[in-house]
């Protein structure tokens, strides 16, 4: 099962992947997540390992998964080591007039289990496209004040040698 | 032919952990995750207060007659939240493992027959271990007594905990009681016939279930009314820190009973109706 949700947030390209780059960040946005933990000594980048769990339904899913595509500032792409077989990707691309659309693409496949697994995985859709839309709104938030911040700090830097 | 059979029977009894199969495990997830979800509504709680890296025995109260599906929610809990490779242990009565079809099924998911010396060989290869002291005695309790405690004063887990140096992490559940009537345990009709001597079998429940309607004895299992199920995991009770290096039975009993009973009081306080919880 593939799912796409996407948003148009109004900050540039380098603030979102800055903020998406950042391990920190990932409890703050993404809906429903009840555990992020950096795994070994690398905590972003290409081959990171992180062990996540999502509550859907009645079970916490996830496992442990390993960044595959680390692009700055376009893609970052995960796959999943163990737990739920799934893979994900934020695709980041700039629209102009300082806006960006970031695209989050989700795809789960339930490993046996018969009818049984093609039931879950149709039934499971609803739970994780909400999760999804409310992450992006999360991020859309989170950047979005993140990018004004950023805009204060440098009008205040620009201010301070004309006051000298 | 008697010996025969014995032979066979105590073959199927034996542990023998390598029969965890965690493949099937995985596949048998999607089926126990739609009927947790949408059958059952089930919660399981705090389950980050089981100890990531190091065997634990896992103490809960039993429920449900012989369909236990709190057991299975928790199995599912566990193994998506661990992950399947985590090897996972529960103790179950000898007439269930010994099942021909059901039996196999559950070997292959991780159960063991109930011995002291099964628990203590899964916790030493590192694996929590879940029991039920109440066994047959307390998942037979009548539907009214649903949110009590009632492990009829077996201590067998302590020692089994102290034996194996392992933390004790309770693990209450609620809602079990409600998926059928359950009316009596026929703890007298099971000392008459005997069935303590021959069977292990300390009752002989009487209930009202679907879709028999009459319910005796509950052996064929029965289809569970679509009871809420929540589950809490509290946190662990290390005994030497608790109670130094040479912790009394008793007293252990007493606190690891009491914390259960007040977590499940606490679970009980939440449900507004039976069944819908």
């Amino acid at each position: 099962m593939r799912i796409n949700e996407s948003t148009l947030v109004a900050a540039p390209a380098g603030t979102v992947w800055r903020y998406l780059a950042d391990p920190e960040n990932y409890l703050r946005f993404l809906s429903g997540i009840t555990h992020w933990e950096v795994v070994g000594d690398q905590v972003n980048g290409l081959g990171a390992r992180y062990r996540i769990l999502v509550r859907v339904g009645a079970a916490e899913v996830g496992g442990l998964i390993e960044m595959v595509e680390w692009n700055e500032p376009f893609d970052i792409a995960w796959h999943s080591v163990t737990g739920v077989d799934h893979r994900g990707r934020f695709r980041i691309r700039e629209q102009g007039a300082g806006r960006t659309r970031i695209e989050y693409r989700f795809a789960y496949g339930v490993v046996g289990g018969g009818i049984a697994g093609i039931l879950a995985e149709v039934a499971a859709v609803l739970a994780v496209r909400g999760q999804m839309r409310r992450s992006l709104r999360q991020l859309k938030r989170q950047v979005e004040h993140e990018q004004r911040r950023l805009e204060v700090e440098r009008l205040r830097a620009a201010r301070a040698p004309a006051r000298q | 032919m008697l010996g025969f059979l014995r032979e066979r029977l105590s073959s199927r009894l034996d542990a023998r952990l390598e029969d965890r199969d965690p493949d099937f495990i995985r596949e048998s997830l999607p089926l126990l995750w739609l009927l947790s979800t949408f059958y059952f509504r089930a919660e399981v709680r705090d389950l980050g207060n089981v100890p990531a890296d190091r065997p634990v025995l896992l103490v809960g109260n039993h429920s449900g007659g012989n369909v236990i599906v709190d057991t299975f929610i928790f199995s599912l809990a566990f193994s998506t939240h661990f992950g399947v490779e985590r090897p996972f242990h529960q103790l179950a009565h000898n007439l269930a493992i010994a099942w021909p079809l059901a039996g196999g099924m559950l070997r292959k998911s991780g159960t063991l027959s109930a011995s002291h010396e099964h628990a203590e060989a899964a916790l030493a290869a590192g694996a929590p271990v879940l029991v039920y002291p109440g066994g047959d005695w307390e998942t037979h309790r009548p539907s009214w007594e649903g949110s009590r405690i009632d492990f009829a004063g077996r201590k067998g887990f302590v020692q089994l905990a102290l034996d194996a140096g392992v933390p004790i992490v309770p693990v209450v559940s609620i809602g079990g009681q409600e998926t059928a009537l359950f009316l009596s345990r026929g703890a007298r009709l099971a000392q008459a016939l005997r069935l303590d001597r021959h069977a292990r079998l300390k009752v002989l429940p009487i209930s009202l279930a679907l879709p028999w309607g009459l319910n005796v004895g509950d052996f064929a299992g029965h289809l569970p009314l679509p009871a809420k199920i929540t589950i809490e995991v509290l946190p662990p009770i290390d005994l030497e820190r608790e109670f130094g290096p040479d912790p009394d039975v008793d007293d252990v009993y007493d606190l690891v009973t009491a914390q259960m009973q007040d977590a499940l009081d606490a679970l009980a306080a939440e449900r507004r109706f039976p069944v819908i919880g």
